[in-house]
């Protein structure tokens, strides 16, 4: 293994290094903290510039100093070494100049944070989930709800295609919030400490199992902001983006009005029989979005990690273990439990689907009528 | 051999080969023991960050899967961090301490031993880790529950050898202290001691205060994990951001037992080479007093986005911008020490100065992260990932070799080869810039840290990174270079070695003879 | 000499030991300090004196449920908005369903945004109070009884009470590490 890592490195280094002063790999890149769409983020932002300056200023001092004296004050250049070792004076002056320029800093960092922590007055409450690896939504005051999960193709992560703009940094389902509107969000986690946090809307907070965390946006420009969990939460903590897309009141209500159809389309629809292909194309993309980060989407699994589904014993054996593993997952393991996660098309949709792929063709069909018998 | 000598463990026998290293009580011995085994570490946990480089070259997964790599970010931060910069910094004391305040030997030449050989054992377990089944421990350094309770097998080797680590951390300071409160040669007051002792004296308090903190919060994760308490499982009306106060209120002053020896360091070196008496001696020792205390009260400024109340964020704020103060005061000092002086520009003074510089850079960096609001937005991105290295490569690995550079005439009796040391300089000081200042642009543009993979913005100071890393990684090999011919030969050094060079340790002849200060000298 | 250093580590060797406990000392410290500053309170139950209602203003009740990772249950709010009185007595029910075909011990852990809300809620009955045992598929109502004390800040109009079930009973297993060794 350690071979092949220095041999893949001397060619990554010999190609990058002609890639860097060839042409720009990428889309733009920047330099410093977005201004970002909310007063939180612009607050954010011109405080940073403010120290930074302040910063730069120190520095221009200290070392225009220390410059001088390692120019000037060079045993080569004959300099006979000075004595002194002391002057309270100077001490006292540049103990109390300092205190005083973090004070002038301290005030408007003050009103930044109290402003920032005030999620009172919001007109809209929505609960974020984070999961290992993936984000949960949920609009309180409308009961709508959905998952939102990496849609980037494992083909580009393992560079057997080329990358996508937004590579990494695409979801299925973006949290979309009305612009204008102060969006209290409510963080928790389902498994371990994840963090919520998207540049441009200024504002990041962790998300910890068992408890909620608080804060609030006010987007004020439509568009589309994207983000990353920013807490350490495992294998794929590196895979779970987050994508807020901000429209305005009209664009918000009828995406809500769309939202809800759906559901209810869903919930009607989860009463009547559902034909194989159906079934399959629905269940392949959901197979896709929630387990092949895990089980591979050929189905292949990880050696030694995650279990391959081709001819397993659960994808072939009888049907109600299968859907019992995969609504109630496996405790000890990483097999999330999903009946929290998917509705009954979906579960159904999948567990058929896994039955039926990669040469699994076991023939059952599993309708979401049976799903709903197995909560 | 002298006659006057109090200690029995002074007079033992010099065993020949290995055994005189395993059972050596002597500090000289000792302190090339700990300065060895950090070398070692350092190019272990080098190794590992080159891992990370490489893989973070491009965009995709290249050369590691994602549980692998956090595998690697972990234990390159707790090796160099308790493998490499710690044991360097202890070999030194070791070394030096006796010799700076005129003892014989540490005042507790037995324990010594213990503390070295503690460590070779506790870091074969941690590393033994990587080949075991589920991985080497991957939850970060910070091991914040739930998350490191995912750990596989390596979960209880984890818990162990940093009860290991601490304790021998543990022994090291209560040996320096004891060292330095009972052993001092008389006429050597407190205020007269050089600063290298002083700011040890503080972190070795340090350490003695909150080593043990560490060890209580990872034995209830280990207790939380097998024996079924629950300190941080909410279901058992435990918490899990508990951990990340006790944690922190650990790793804080830890982050100061990490720089405040380097601050001694360079005070030892500055004057020297400015051929000019330290500017401000006093200052100085209030100085890091006072960034000892401060140190305990601002722990929670690593956590502004867990959901404190308000105030307590305001409260960690204000202190954390306090350490700017006597931050400040030492490096106006440095400046105040080179002004007027009649400086060269050896091995020794390049790192210094560049430790002045960059670990500066490092405290701006700093400042800025103080700011709760603009905390927020920069917490856990490579920004943070810049500021720790501008801190802990520029400030506490540049200080250690300076350092080395320092005394090496003296442990050897040789001078090292000042041409390569010249290039080890030039090579490690660009290469760390490259390495890491691009790193702050990728934190302010929003990239996590602790990612294997990222987006396409990201991806050209990722490369800036990585060739620099690179440089820095290979440039090191100068620097074994550098000490296997100094050990082996080279031009003789005098006693005081620097024209500039004032202490106790510069009166006894190069290399140092195996027993010094039998007889105390007399401190005027 | 040898005596004094005798003493000298005999006393820090104390003081590392009291800071081994110190470390320990630090959980109920901190746990004072929540409850102090009211973050993670309401688990127990309070007994509620006569409160005046104070009919001036309206506090917006959020309320919501989770699930923790591994817990095949079915927990949601009966009713998820609710606009309140401070003073006032307030019922509302959760649902709770046991999908799987165990028995199994679920504890709930109380939150509230924000946080500083958590002290004014004076619960007099609660599911949280006590571990709940669900019996495989069995399906249960339970209610939550408090009062909002009027003495809440005026400034907080809406509040979400939040709770999560863990498995109790798994806890002294946890979840084991993916095995995703190194290739390559």
């Amino acid at each position: 293994m350690w071979l092949t890592i220095v041999r893949r490195t001397l060619t990554a280094i010999s190609g990058g290094a002609a890639a860097l002063y060839g042409a720009a790999v990428s889309a733009e890149y920047g330099l410093n903290l977005p201004r970002g769409v909310t007063p939180i983020s612009q607050d954010a932002y011109d405080l940073h510039m403010l120290v930074l300056w302040v910063c730069v200023a120190i520095a221009v001092v200290v070392f225009g100093a220390m410059f001088i004296s390692i120019i000037y004050h060079r045993k080569s250049r004959g300099a006979k070494p000075a004595q002194f070792h002391e002057s309270t004076l100077v001490e006292i002056v540049w103990t109390i100049v300092p205190f005083l320029i973090l004070a002038g800093m301290a005030i408007p960092a003050t009103k930044a944070l109290v402003a920032m922590e005030d999620t009172t007055n919001s007109d809209l409450s929505i609960k974020v989930t984070g999961y290992q690896w993936k984000w949960g939504y949920d609009y309180i005051d409308d009961g709508v709800s959905f998952i939102s999960s990496l849609s980037t193709p494992q083909d580009q992560i393992y560079n057997r295609q080329g990358k996508g703009d937004n590579y990494l940094l695409e979801v299925d389902n973006p949290l979309v919030v009305p612009v204008n509107k102060k969006v209290r969000l409510l963080i928790t986690a389902n498994d371990v400490i994840h963090a919520w946090w998207v540049p441009e809307l200024g504002m990041k907070k962790d998300a910890i199992p068992g408890y909620i965390n608080e804060m609030w946006i006010n987007v004020q420009e439509e568009g589309v902001y994207r983000g990353q969990c920013a807490e350490l939460c495992g294998k794929d903590h590196g895979f779970m983006p987050i994508v807020v897309v901000a429209k305005n009141d009209a664009d918000f209500d009828a995406w809500m009005q769309a939202q809800k159809s759906a559901a209810d389309a869903d919930a009607s629809a989860a009463d009547r029989e559902w034909a194989q292909d159906e079934l399959m194309t629905r269940g392949e993309n959901v197979y896709n979005t929630a387990c092949a980060a895990c089980h591979q989407v050929s189905g292949a699994g990880v050696p030694g990690a995650f279990p391959g589904l081709v001819g397993s014993p659960i994808a072939t054996g009888p049907i109600e273990a299968h859907l019992d593993m995969v609504m109630n997952g496996k405790p000890g393991t990483a097999m999330a439990a999903f009946a929290g996660q998917l509705n009954d098309i979906d579960i159904a949709a999948v567990v058929t689907y896994e039955r039926n792929a990669w040469g699994n063709d076991t023939g059952d069909l599993v309708q979401p009528s049976d799903v709903e018998a197995a909560r | 051999m002298s006659t006057a000598t109090t200690h029995d463990a002074h007079h033992e026998e010099q065993r020949s080969g290995l055994m005189r290293w395993v059972f050596t009580t002597n500090h000289k011995d000792i302190g090339t023991l700990y300065l060895l085994f950090s070398l070692l570490m350092f190019m272990v946990g080098g190794a590992m960050a080159m891992i990370i480089r490489a893989e973070l070259f491009e965009p995709g997964l290249q050369f590691v899967q994602p549980q692998f790599f956090n595998s690697m970010t972990t234990m390159h931060a707790l090796i160099m961090i308790f493998g490499a910069v710690m044991p360097g910094f202890v070999g030194l004391a070791n070394w030096l301490v006796p010799m700076m305040i005129g003892a014989p030997d540490m005042a507790l030449p037995r324990m010594n031993n213990w503390s070295f050989w503690i460590l070779p054992f506790a870091f074969a377990m941690l590393l033994s880790t990587l080949f075991m089944e589920g991985g080497a421990p991957a939850g970060g350094w910070t091991m914040y529950p739930p998350l490191v309770l995912q750990t596989g097998n390596a979960f209880p080797f984890l818990i162990f050898a940093v009860h290991l680590m601490g304790i021998s951390s543990i022994m090291g300071a209560i040996n320096i202290v004891v060292t330095i409160v009972n052993m001092r040669a008389p006429g050597m007051t407190l205020m007269k001691m050089p600063l290298f002792v002083w700011t040890w004296l503080i972190t070795a308090y340090l350490l003695i205060a909150v080593m043990p903190v560490l060890a209580g919060a990872v034995t209830m994760l280990l207790t939380d994990r097998n024996f079924g308490t629950h300190f941080f499982n909410a279901a058992g009306g435990g918490d899990p951001v508990m951990f990340q106060h006790i944690f922190w209120f650990f790793a804080h002053p830890e982050v100061y037992i990490l720089i405040l020896p380097a601050f001694g360091i360079v005070s030892q070196v500055i004057p020297t080479f400015a051929r000019k008496p330290l500017f401000g001696y006093a200052s100085m020792v209030y100085a890091t007093a006072s960034i000892a205390v401060l140190s305990f009260i601002v722990w929670a400024h690593h956590m502004f986005t867990v959901g404190m109340p308000v105030t307590a964020q305001l409260f960690f704020m204000f202190s954390t911008m306090l350490i700017a103060v006597p931050t400040g005061v030492k490096v106006f000092n440095w400046v105040a020490t080179m002004w007027k002086g009649s400086m060269t520009f050896e091995t020794p003074m390049l790192f210094a100065i560049a430790f002045v510089c960059l670990f500066t850079i490092g405290g701006f960096s700093g400042l800025v992260l103080a700011i709760a609001p603009v905390d927020i937005q920069l917490h856990d991105t490579y920004y943070v990932v810049a500021h720790f290295h501008y801190v802990l490569v520029s400030g506490a690995l540049f200080s250690i070799f300076a350092g080395i550079y320092y005394w090496l005439p003296k442990w050897t009796g040789h001078m090292y080869n000042e041409t390569l040391g010249k290039w080890h300089f030039w090579l490690s000081v660009i290469g760390m810039n490259i390495v890491f200042f691009p790193m702050h642009f990728l934190g302010l543009a929003g990239m996590p840290r602790r990612i294997p993979d990222y987006a396409l913005q990201f991806t050209e100071f990722n490369q800036i990174a990585t060739v620099g890393a690179f440089m820095f990684g290979f440039s090191q090999l100068i620097f074994l270079i550098v000490v296997m011919k100094a050990i082996k030969g080279g031009e003789k050094a005098t006693a005081q070695v620097w024209e500039g060079a004032e202490g106790l340790e510069w009166t006894v002849p190069s290399p140092a003879p195996y027993h010094t200060f039998e007889t105390a000298p007399v401190v005027k | 000499m040898a005596l004094g250093n005798a003493t000298t580590l005999t006393k820090l060797f104390v003081v590392s030991l009291m800071m081994f406990g110190f470390g320990f000392a630090l959980v109920p410290f901190y746990y004072k300090i929540c409850e102090v500053t009211g973050i993670n309170s309401g688990a127990e139950q309070v007994l509620v004196k006569n409160t005046q209602v104070d009919t001036s203003r309206w506090v917006t009740l959020e309320f919501d449920a989770n699930t923790n990772a591994g817990m095949p249950w079915q927990f949601k709010p009966a009713q998820r908005i609710m606009k309140v009185h401070p003073g006032q007595l307030v019922q509302v029910d959760y649902e709770v369903v046991n999908t799987s075909d165990r028995a199994i011990v679920g504890q709930a852990v109380p939150s509230y945004g924000p946080r500083r809300a958590g002290a004014f809620f004076k619960k007099i009955e609660c599911f949280c109070f006590t571990p709940q045992t669900l019996a495989a598929g069995e399906r249960r109502r339970m209610p939550v009884l408090f009062v909002l004390d009027p003495s809440m800040d005026k400034d907080v109009n809406t509040v979400t009470l939040s709770y999560t079930f863990f498995d109790t009973g798994a806890q002294a297993k946890t979840t084991e590490l993916q095995k995703d060794l190194p290739r390559g």
